[in-house]
């Protein structure tokens, strides 16, 4: 499968930013394995070590499986003027875990990120690729049992 | 395509995405099928119209009647009262203080003020439809441009427009070109850089949602006039409907003839592609892009040689910011003259900003260059949300500085920010009220840039950790005589060695918070008091035995169990376990309890005896 992705990319290096996004996001955990990692390393040519270094470096790649839902609170300044402090706290109550852990039931991994650009709604959190604004703790509660619900 | 009775233009911008505008569209559609006047209305989704506070904002046009916060639940009414009868539903119209109702898009105060260029089309077409770019005039420059003029003659026609980049450093845009352009190289290349990772700016993920054709256009007459074959568009990752729809526009061009070989016949070719970041703040920085467009860390390099000389595959390249590409057409079809009649002397034109914060219009505003902190924030901010005083407004995000109320009165520009500290950055204008306290936003905004360092230099990797350490001590109650000026000291250094734009504008809002709230950092050093009560360990809660009901709800509900008494003694804190998590007041019954600014008593004492220990200790 792995091959497949990157054989839809030339082989050359300047490829690797996206074919590690789309192994990424065709994985159902959501993370680079360490033989994607070979699997690339041999197409492009590339020492693993060179890949490892740009895994890394950029915040969105994750070397460990994740859930199946990735929370991405925004923690930049905006938001956290308008009170994502109180945002996150709810969040770690509601599903159990810290900053950078996944739920038991693998449904969730709770991240932080940098500023979503949608800073006119914040407090703002994005799962996968849906932004939900102004978020209060009542309407956290509501997006999780919504998606826990449809889900189960 | 048939002629519709009417347009009902939905944003579809990321703000009212977020709260709820795919609800409101497909509502609509039902709504209009079951009453069988799907052929009479026209649903069009478009870029930002601006005024985020209000989402889900909608244009209902011929008479272009503006709709605020609109829920499913309303669009049955909006049906049968404004579309069968005629009779626009006022209720959910914008109204002022005085109950004065707006009802057109142009009536609203919060447009009064604009003056829109690079958004000119945001808002106003579906940004999917290269036809409707086309009908505003879209292409139109790029054909004159490629038909009749001259590469060198584009070049002076925007160094005549006195257009600079909009992307924070404020660089002349046709001193960049004309580098490019006179360099022999075969090869060259032209980057657009959408990496905005400013926190609270949204102005380039906005034009690229909403109307990405012209910044397409933009980049292929800048492309022309340096003569580069083939462009990059970097875009976030995090910016997922960015990247769909320039790619959507790409490739409509090339259907259309509009990109690929020969276009409008010419022998101009010019290929775009679109590559994303991965989450890296510093790849904003032109030099880290580059190194992440070839498949590297986004690690900055050293300039010279700047990109101009030797940039993306060590080619000449030319690094432009989405805003300063949204601008180009306009300008020639405008001409140069048009352009620099707006503005200040050294910055002309028109700048997008992103109001945040504590503002009640929040939203994405593009007002004419000089214009008076004051008239950004109140008239057209609409002033501070709730019953609170304006305090600060911290501009350009991280590298950005804060200002305050001495500062209200100064024209917007390059030259007249910097020179007070703060810089024009990407248009981030995040507003704070009184209730905020200065040291815990510098505190933030050193967090973040500690967190996106890419470390590969040492005075940002540890100099800026250090920065952040002191500002945590003084933070926590531990900030000791001469905080202020180590402060200082490192972020002078830190910005005069490091390599990259990260490192050199990192240490500003520290260094522009001591310069205007220098008793803020005074009184948490020497009177261990944060006043604004947000800093935990400069502030205590009390509970006022004669309002205490002796209810004991406070005790019950302590996450650490350090509240005790009983129904006849009333109860009270005990000071040195207490986490300061609020829970008491917020679930106190009669308002028992405040927030006291300053350290207790009692944990000052304990401090002052465990210093004494250490002290003891170390001899």
């Amino acid at each position: 499968m792995f091959k497949e992705i990157c054989q839809k990319y030339a082989p050359h290096k300047d490829n690797l930013i996206q074919i590690l996004h789309e192994i990424q996001d065709t994985d159902p955990q959501h993370y680079i394995s360490s033989e994607a990692v070979d699997t690339v390393a041999e197409y492009l040519q590339i020492p693993a070590n060179h890949i490892y270094g740009v895994l890394t470096f950029y915040t969105m790649y994750s070397t460990k499986p994740r859930g199946k839902n990735i929370i991405r609170l925004c923690e930049s300044p905006p938001c956290y003027i308008k009170g994502s402090e109180n945002i996150l706290r709810k969040l770690k109550v509601l599903l159990g875990v810290n900053v950078g852990e996944t739920t038991k039931d693998g449904q969730f991994t709770l991240e932080l990120c940098a500023c979503l650009g949608v800073c006119g709604n914040a407090p703002v959190m994005m799962i996968n690729e849906d932004v939900y604004g102004d978020l209060t703790e009542e309407k956290v509660e509501e997006i999780i049992d919504k998606i826990r619900g449809n889900r189960k | 395509m048939s002629l519709k009775r009417i347009d009902l233009l939905i944003c579809f911008g990321s703000g009212c995405l977020s709260a709820g505008a795919q609800k409101i569209k497909d509502r609509f559609y039902e709504v209009l099928q079951a009453k069988g006047l799907s052929s009479e209305i026209n649903i069009i989704e478009t870029g930002c119209m601006g005024p985020c506070d209000y989402g889900p904002v909608m244009v209902i046009y011929p008479e272009g009647i503006f709709y605020k916060k609109v829920t499913p639940d309303d669009v049955e009414e909006i049906v049968n009262e404004h579309f069968l009868k005629g009779r626009p539903v006022k209720r959910l119209m914008i109204q002022d203080e005085e109950d004065k109702t707006f009802f057109t898009q142009k009536e609203i105060p919060f447009y009064q003020k604009q003056v829109k260029v690079a958004l000119a089309n945001c808002g106003f077409i579906d940004p999917e439809s290269i036809e409707e770019y086309i009908a505003t005039g879209g292409y139109e420059a790029l054909g004159t441009v490629l038909t009749t003029m001259t590469p060198q003659q584009v070049i002076d026609v925007i160094k005549k427009s006195g257009l600079r980049g909009r992307g924070g450093g404020g660089f002349p845009t046709h001193l960049k070109w004309q580098m490019v352009h006179d360099n022999s190289s075969p090869e060259k290349y032209f980057i657009c850089n959408g990496d905005e990772g400013d926190p609270g700016a949204f102005m380039d993920r906005s034009l690229l949602e909403g109307d990405p054709h012209r910044v397409l256009e933009g980049m292929m007459i800048a492309a022309y006039a340096i003569g580069a074959k083939n462009g990059y568009f970097y875009i976030r990752a995090e910016y997922p409907l960015a990247i769909k729809r320039i790619k959507m526009a790409i490739e409509q061009a090339k259907k259309a003839g509009l990109a690929g070989n020969n276009i409008f016949g010419s022998d101009f070719s010019f290929e775009a592609e679109v590559r994303t970041g991965a989450g890296a703040f510093v790849c904003g920085e032109e030099t880290a892009l580059i190194q992440s467009i070839e498949g590297q860390r986004g690690n900055p390099t050293p300039k010279p040689p700047y990109p101009a000389v030797q940039g993306l595959y060590k080619k000449p390249t030319v690094v432009n910011n989405v805003e300063t590409l949204g601008n180009i057409p306009t300008i020639l079809l405008k001409g140069a003259d048009w352009f620099a009649s707006m503005g200040t002397e050294t910055s002309k034109g028109t700048k997008v900003f992103a109001l945040t914060g504590d503002i009640k219009n929040t939203g994405l505003v593009e007002v004419p260059m000089g214009i008076t902190l004051r008239e950004l924030i109140f008239d057209v901010g609409g002033g501070i949300i709730g019953d609170h005083k304006f305090k600060a407004v911290q501009l350009g995000g991280p590298s950005g500085g804060c200002l305050t109320t001495q500062h209200l009165d100064v024209p917007v520009d390059y030259e007249s920010l910097k020179e007070r500290g703060a810089m024009m950055g990407s248009g981030g204008v995040i507003v704070m009220n009184d209730e905020k306290c200065m040291v815990n936003v510098a505190k933030f905004f050193m967090d973040f840039c500690v967190d996106e360092s890419c470390g590969k230099c040492s005075p940002c990797r540890i100099g800026l950790k250090q920065m952040l350490e002191i500002l945590k001590r003084i933070d926590s109650g531990y900030g000791k005589e001469g905080d202020i000026e180590e402060l200082q000291r490192l972020g002078e250094t830190i910005s005069k060695l490091s390599l990259c734009g990260l490192g050199q504008t990192a240490p500003n809002p520290v260094l522009s918070t001591i310069r205007y709230f220098r008793d803020e950092y005074e009184a948490h050093i020497r009177d261990k008091s944060c006043a604004n009560k947000v800093c935990p360990d400069l502030m205590h809660f009390e509970i006022n035995k004669d309002k205490c009901i002796g209810c004991s709800l406070c005790s019950r509900k302590c996450p650490v169990q350090c509240i005790s008494g009983s129904r006849e003694e009333k109860y009270t804190i005990n000071q040195l376990p207490c986490i300061k998590c609020g829970t008491c007041m917020d679930v106190c019954p009669v308002k028992a309890i405040a927030k006291i600014p300053g350290m207790h008593s009692d944990v000052k004492a304990q401090r002052e005896a465990e210093e004494l220990q250490q002290q003891n200790q170390e001899e």
